[in-house]
């Protein structure tokens, strides 16, 4: 069985894996940390957050400060899809953001069905609070 | 040794002690925030009176049918709030309305509102219950009315204030009613009510613990008169005070007729009954988690005086049906800044969360967080202590709320059970202008614009977020009408809701945009503005499965203008947006700079401009996957400019009919796969060039440095402290470190020190 743990991981709980949900890639063991079989890259925010006003001009621009934060994307090394962006202090180490506890997943999926599209949740109605057409 | 002669000695000692609490307890010397009561989340011990009311009434048609009721009295109470309020939170929902058991838990608040008071408000109910009801200087009769603004004894921050009115039955307590209000201004050392000037909590205006001001139904003028002589907006502290009795009288009526039709057991059956059925609902709930331990952590980037590196550092730990916000490792207190919040304020601020945002159909009330646990370090910025100043605690309360948002999304993703949609972390700041001085009329003002109300949703997991939506705090709320508060005050927004373009939050769906605000004042020559959220030099949420955060967001002035006159007389010179006023410079002669979003009161001269942007929610998945059409459907609302759009998405377009290129968007795409592969290294190799052991020495950091919670730094390496042993961190003054930088030049230049 296989559970969505993520809008691009899964996790096989018979071969205990992470698997990229795009290109069914095997990524590494459901016990570590899934970013240690991605590819990794320090991006400057500049370049995902242009700056609005001239940064030659303004010290404050609508830009990150480049110096201050950085963008570490991790890229799935097989048909890299962008699984997570995560924003880190320079030189921070990057963080064991999901750290399983597999057998208590298994015993928990052991009473459930396989999932195999994601379950996306309700809409929210909007109560006009008037509904034409209805019998006063 | 007899056993009838133990039983004496023992009888001796239990007398002792009891001699001995006694006297502490009379002889108490100050009556400070009780730590019992306010680490205290959970639900209040079933009473006796309780365990007979649940045995007489279990029916769940009743407990609902009463539910029913309280709910709407509290729902009248707040519209009642909403519609005759004077402060401008009033006006715009930002309140609550609330029944608390006699007990004083939280049993059903109102629909609307602020729901981070569904956590706090209970904790000067419970200090009243402790200390004034059995004292004979104080007492708590029929007809009393307590008022409440020290969130060291249980609030978000000494703006808000609480009416607190015990409700009696046959001259026995059987439950609270309570109005709280963001009042604004309460005569702090800036007007508006939430100073980031603050050094201590004795420049933070009114510090109220909870204590009556209501006897026999009326306010009581003496006391009023002091409180009205303390603040700016004296005739603002009476009429608040008035509607939020009257909002508290008309839910005291509602329960009245309840405990006419139903009696006095089947009110407490049913307000305890819902509690109890929360708390049980909200542990089921969580067992449909999966087991895991999720790490994020939230940057705030100022003191609101200063920028440097803030850290709230978060572990969610679900195992079972316990869930566990370890925020240890989080920034130390700021000693003489006004970023820090109480416990309970961190707490609040999660309630919401579950709230509003992931199980919006449970009953409104403090159940829904009481089996949830938190830790912190001591002294911590989310944990502040008694001394430290609070009155800025949304910026700690806010990256709290982002931190744990950001968390739950991954544990929410796999449930096959959700209640609401996977949703990337909102806007977290409040990006608006507060103000203050002498108003067109001649009345003196302090407040604020609704403006923190309109911040950009995050994206979900099927749709883009909703621009401008709502504040993360109150999902029922409006942005208000600047017309109407322009006949109020002397300054108008010459630009307001304009969507600022290329500030998205990019992803498969991007976050909801914010919108621009230009203020200019007009008709008062005593007239500021100050502004108090982080976000201009990092980015204050992160991005969801790939998605990013947004970008940040500044001050700009524009100085020795007067745009008025530049309106009147030349009137082709005006521009509509930040980009375009700051880039082209249209006004000869005039002073264009920006700033971080700390900016202290401010008195402003007539027509200079003050330009200001909300954020964007956070954006969800990767932006290679967007679709094109919502790309184009983007540059056509002018949201995104064209090369931006070309350069982030990879969508190939005409430039002039906007006609989508299908398979040339393809090519782009994989092309960016391919380079993706091409750039990124194996995260082992990464780590070994990209990890350092400590915080950067260039870099103003306090927190904990990767996963070691045992040490937290403040200011960078060289002050490196043990969490457990909390020392102060006492920051300088801006203006003295500018003079010694300038000083350090003129040294360099002259060779002369000054």
């Amino acid at each position: 069985m296989k559970v969505l743990m993520t809008e691009y991981l899964r996790i096989d709980l018979d071969k205990e894996t992470w698997e990229c949900r795009v290109c069914d890639h095997e990524i590494g063991p459901a016990t570590t940390n899934y970013k240690e079989g991605m590819l990794v890259y320090d991006r400057n925010p500049r370049d995902v957050h242009p700056p609005v006003i001239d940064p030659e001009r303004y010290e404050y621009t609508f830009s990150p400060d480049p110096e201050w934060i950085r963008i570490l994307e991790y890229y799935c090394p097989s048909c890299g899809t962008q699984v997570e962006a995560e924003y880190a202090i320079p030189g921070h180490p990057p963080l064991y953001d999901m750290e399983i506890d597999l057998p208590a997943l298994k015993a928990q999926w052991s009473k459930r069905e396989e999932v195999k599209e994601p379950v996306v949740g309700p809409e929210v109605e909007l109560d006009r609070g008037h509904h034409h057409g209805h019998k006063h | 040794m007899t056993a009838s002669t133990t039983e004496t000695e023992a009888q001796r000692i239990a007398a002792d002690q009891a001699l001995v609490a006694k006297f502490l307890k009379d002889t108490t010397l100050f009556l400070a925030p009780d730590p019992e009561i306010m680490n205290e989340h959970d639900l209040a011990p079933r009473t006796a009176e309780e365990e007979d009311a649940l045995a007489r009434f279990s029916d769940p048609h009743t407990i609902s049918r009463i539910r029913d009721r309280v709910q709407a009295g509290a729902n009248e109470g707040f519209e009642m709030v909403e519609q005759m309020g004077a402060a401008p939170g009033a006006k715009w929902g930002d309140l609550i309305t609330g029944i608390y058991t006699a007990s004083g838990d939280l049993a059903l608040c109102s629909a609307g509102g602020v729901l981070i008071f569904s956590a706090l408000v209970h904790h000067p109910i419970k200090f009243i219950i402790k200390n004034w009801i059995n004292d004979p200087t104080v007492g708590v009769r029929d007809g009393d009315g307590f008022i409440h603004n020290d969130s060291r004894y249980g609030n978000i921050h000494n703006t808000d204030q609480s009416m607190i009115v015990p409700v009696f039955w046959e001259g026995k307590l059987v439950c609270w009613v309570a109005s709280t209000v963001h009042e604004g201004e309460n005569g702090a050392i800036e007007p508006g009510g939430m100073p980031s000037m603050a050094e201590s909590s004795f420049d933070e205006g009114l510090k109220m613990s909870p204590f009556r001001v209501v006897e026999n139904f009326e306010i009581k003028k003496d006391i009023l008169t002091f409180l009205q002589n303390s603040v700016r907006e004296p005739k603002l502290q009476y009429e608040d005070m008035k509607v939020k009795l009257f909002a508290c009288l008309r839910i005291k009526q509602r329960i009245e007729e309840i405990l006419v039709s139903d009696g006095p057991m089947a009110l407490t059956a049913s307000l305890r009954g819902t509690l109890e059925n929360v708390r049980k609902e909200v542990k089921r709930r969580l067992t449909e988690w999966p087991d895991m331990s999720v790490r994020t952590y939230m940057i705030q980037d100022s003191t609101l005086r200063e920028n440097c590196l803030i850290k709230i550092n978060l572990k969610v730990t679900k195992t079972g049906d316990r869930l566990i916000f370890d925020f240890r490792g989080s920034s130390p207190e700021f000693t003489n800044r006004a970023n820090n919040t109480v416990l309970a304020g961190t707490k609040g601020m999660i309630s919401q969360l579950f709230l509003c945002f992931i199980w919006p159909d449970l009953p409104r009330n403090q159940a829904c967080f009481a089996p949830m646990e938190v830790i912190t370090d001591p002294c911590s910025t989310v944990a502040a202590s008694y001394a430290a100043p609070n009155s800025q605690s949304l910026m700690s309360i806010f990256t709290v709320f982002s931190a744990s948002q950001h968390a739950l999304g991954k544990f929410l993703y796999s449930c096959p059970e959700k209640y609401t949609k996977v949703i990337a972390p909102w806007f977290n700041m409040i990006n608006t202008f507060i103000w203050g001085g002498l108003s067109q009329h001649g009345e003196t003002l302090g407040n604020l614009c609704a403006d923190l109300n309109g911040m950009g949703g995050g994206a979900r997991s099927e749709s883009d977020g909703q621009h401008g939506l709502s504040p993360i705090f109150a999902t029922m709320s409006d942005i208000g009408e600047q017309e109407l508060n322009e006949e109020e005050v002397p300054f108008l927004q010459l630009v307001s809701k304009k969507l600022t373009r290329d500030t998205q939050a990019p992803g498969k769906y991007r976050g909801g945009m914010g919108y621009q605000m230009m203020v200019a004042t007009k008709d008062s020559d005593q007239w500021g503005f100050m502004t108090t959220t982080v976000g201009a030099k990092v980015p204050p949420i992160q991005g969801l499965f790939g998605g990013y955060a947004c970008g940040t967001y500044p001050l700009s002035k524009v100085r020795n203008v007067d745009v008025y006159n530049v309106m009147r007389d030349n009137p082709e010179q005006f521009r509509h947006s930040i980009e375009e006023i700051m880039n082209n410079q249209p006004f000869p002669g005039a002073k264009y700079t920006t700033h971080h979003m700390g900016m202290g009161f401010e008195l402003s001269k007539r027509g200079e401009l003050y330009m200001i942007s909300q954020g964007s929610g956070a954006g969800y998945g990767d932006l290679l996957e967007r679709d094109p059409a919502l790309v184009i459907s983007d540059i056509e609302e002018d949201l995104i400019s064209k090369p931006v759009a070309r350069r982030l998405y990879k969508v190939a377009f005409d430039e002039d009919t906007l006609a989508i290129d299908v398979e040339g968007t393809k090519a782009l795409r994989q092309a960016e796969r391919e380079d993706r592969k091409k750039r990124g290294k194996p995260f082992k190799e990464f780590v070994k060039t990209w990890s350092k052991p400590l915080p950067p020495a260039n870099l103003p950091f306090y927190g904990c440095w990767g996963d070691d919670v045992s040490v937290l730094y403040a200011g960078g390496p060289h002050d490196r402290r043990d969490a457990n042993k909390p020392k102060p961190i006492f920051m300088r003054h801006p203006k003295d470190v500018k003079i010694e930088q300038l000083e350090a030049k003129l040294l360099a230049l002259t060779g002369k020190t000054y």
